[in-house]
């Protein structure tokens, strides 16, 4: 039981000419609820996928509770709950035929099968609509319904790929709070996937991913303060002179964002009533001050310069998800 | 805490014979659940024998003079009609594994710690489940075409039934491997069902035909699941000899009667092989 719930070391996977992860290295502790995020097309889903077993790695070893994701994957697949990104429920069927169909799926022992059927669905809030097709259920009770899937067999650690996408934000909420109560009642690892910057804040520790590669690993409290805390963005009428006036004055390098002077400081507050008197002097007219708590966006623009939904936008057609993805099931 | 002790306690086995046969069983169980929700599918299924039994083989009976040496067409037919029932349903049973794939649930099932095998042959188990039991009704009518209600034939019949249904099933499977489509699906049964149907003897006796006609039907892994179940009915027919020979001739391999045990043997074969086939394909695609 000491081995680490995921241990990854030189990871790499090829998909013809594109590589879609670059030798990636991750340990993750049992308990810990791990977050990997990034934009679509980063890799994420790649590598999630050679931790389930689904996609065998073009070179390096994925570990999972010890067991190797290659050669040892029927062990893996018994040890872990799987939430893919797209939904695998059977619509016809009840939310309670799809668990126990699960179950015989798994071999799950009979005589407390439907007890924890019970459970799971109490603990996502099904237990009343058990008996009703999957295919009258909302987007975010199938989501549940998969995240109770998941959990029946009471595995060590629980893979969600991007669990929360296409979701309202309401309900996307709901489901961090149920996947909060699951860990406190379930003792598991929880690994996952997601594009939401603010969705990574719920993980104890978060790798950020671009481009098949981890550019930072870390709490994301430490990330934040390796960002170097506030930012402040200033609007002025000649931005040059500001730049100018901050680095003689105050000994900062500025940059230009999205039509604002930014400059990142400790205290940002602190530093407002410092910044009016010194650019005052140099005949800078400051039109307005923004300051800004660091956020993982700011991690994430500070380790690859360039914002998770610029990204996004810019990725080409040969990292799309859905080309990604089809080749996936190709392997 | 209580949980906890639960947690250890539904913690999954490692592999082995009997977490294979019950990821087989409940495979079965759910074609089973979606065919009981599915009437419409039922009766659709049903209408074409009915239309092939009493329509076609009322035509054609008229224009063969009604009755042969005591032999009506629609009694010729009835086996006949039950193997395309099984064909229609039992492709149909196996191509729907495609939709499975579209919705997700496929790999749902194909990721869980049972070998692709196991999931595959509840699916062909299913399907030929499907199958027998929409023949029950198209057995319970065998007197309006003058069938005797022999207890023994009857059983005998569902066996043979069962396991064309389990060959089909199979196909069908075989045939979905490679489909990403739900709309080739369907097109893609018709292209193989219908050739398979009309070069199998159900529609027609296989004596006297063509050489070229003759080679396709030995060839079509159908007809040697159709001619046992033939072969059972005219057992059990009050017939002489001449006319049995002209509706029921058997299976002719150069001047070889191929009996009705290797027939059976040979279906067993051929469903065995497309069930291996299904799995390699798809071990592969997935």
């Amino acid at each position: 039981m000491d081995s680490p719930a995921v241990a990854v070391r030189g990871l790499v996977k090829r998909y013809g000419d594109v590589e879609a992860v670059r030798g990636i290295d991750l340990e993750v502790a049992r308990g810990e609820t791990f977050g990997f995020l990034g934009p679509n097309g980063a890799g994420k889903s790649t590598t999630i996928n050679i931790l389930c077993t689904l996609v065998e790695p073009t070179a390096g070893e994925a570990r999972v509770v010890g067991l190797d994701a290659v050669r040892d994957r029927a062990a893996v697949r018994r040890r872990i709950g799987l939430v893919f990104q797209d939904p695998t429920l059977d619509a016809p069927m009840s939310g309670e035929q799809n668990l126990r169909f699960h179950q015989e799926l798994y071999g799950v022992d009979r005589r407390h099968a439907a007890a924890r059927r019970e459970e799971v669905l109490r603990t996502v809030g099904l237990w009343e609509r058990r008996a009703d097709p999957v295919a009258t259920y909302s987007g975010g009770m199938r989501r549940r319904l998969e995240i109770a899937r998941g959990l029946l067999h009471s595995p060590q650690v629980l893979f969600l790929d991007e669990p929360t996408i296409g979701l309202d934000p309401q309900t996307r909420s709901s489901i961090w709070a149920y996947l909060a109560e699951l860990h406190r009642s379930e003792e598991i690892t929880v690994f996952v996937t997601t594009h939401y910057m603010d969705e990574a804040e719920h993980c104890d520790r978060i790798a950020i991913m671009n481009e098949g590669r981890i550019v930072a690993l870390d709490t994301p409290d430490a990330l934040k303060a390796q960002v170097g805390a506030d930012r402040v963005a200033i609007t002025t009428d000649d931005d040059e002179a500001a730049l100018r006036a901050l680095r003689t004055e105050l000994g900062l390098e500025g940059a230009v964002r999205e039509g604002a002077v930014t400059v990142n400081v400790p205290d940002g507050a602190g530093f407002v009533p410092r910044l009016f008197d010194r650019l005052g002097g140099h005949g800078v007219a400051i039109r307005s001050v923004t300051v800004t708590r660091p956020s993982l966006d700011d991690v994430f623009l500070a380790h690859t310069g360039t914002t998770i939904r610029d990204a996004e936008a810019g990725a080409g057609p040969s990292m799309h998800p859905m080309a990604l993805r089809s080749r996936t099931a190709h392997r | 805490m209580t949980t906890t002790l639960r947690t250890e306690a539904v913690r999954v086995p490692e592999s082995g014979l009997t977490t294979e046969a019950r990821a087989a069983a409940v495979v079965w169980e759910r074609e089973m659940i979606r065919f009981v929700k599915d009437r419409a599918r039922i009766l659709s299924s049903l209408a074409q024998p009915l239309l092939f039994l009493f329509v076609l083989g009322s035509g054609l009976g008229s224009l063969l003079g009604g009755t042969a040496g005591g032999v009506r067409f629609e009694t010729f037919l009835f086996p006949g009609v039950m193997a395309i029932s099984v064909l229609f349903t039992a492709a149909f049973a196996g191509i729907s594994i495609v939709w499975d794939r579209e919705f997700g649930f496929l790999r749902e099932m194909l990721v869980a710690p049972v070998s692709t095998a196991s999931i595959l042959v509840g699916k062909a188990l299913g399907g030929a489940t499907v199958a027998t039991l929409q023949c029950l009704v198209l057995l319970a009518l065998a007197g309006l075409v003058g069938v005797p209600y022999d207890p023994l034939m009857l059983l005998t019949m569902i066996g043979l039934i069962f396991l064309m249904g389990f060959m089909i099933t199979a196909l069908g499977l075989v045939l979905a491997a490679r489909v990403r489509q739900v709309q080739s699906a369907m097109p893609l049964v018709q292209l193989v069902i219908t050739p398979l149907m009309f070069l199998s003897g159900a529609l027609f006796p296989l004596s006297g035909l063509p050489t070229w006609l003759t080679v396709l039907t030995h060839i079509n892994p159908m007809t040697y699941a159709v001619e046992p179940l033939r072969s059972v009915v005219f057992d059990h027919l009050d017939v002489d000899a001449a006319t049995r020979a002209r509706f029921d001739p058997g299976i002719v391999w150069g001047g070889w009667t191929v009996p009705v045990g290797v027939q059976v043997l040979l279906t067993v074969a051929f469903a065995l092989a497309l069930l291996g086939l299904a799995v390699v394909r798809f071990r592969r695609t997935e």
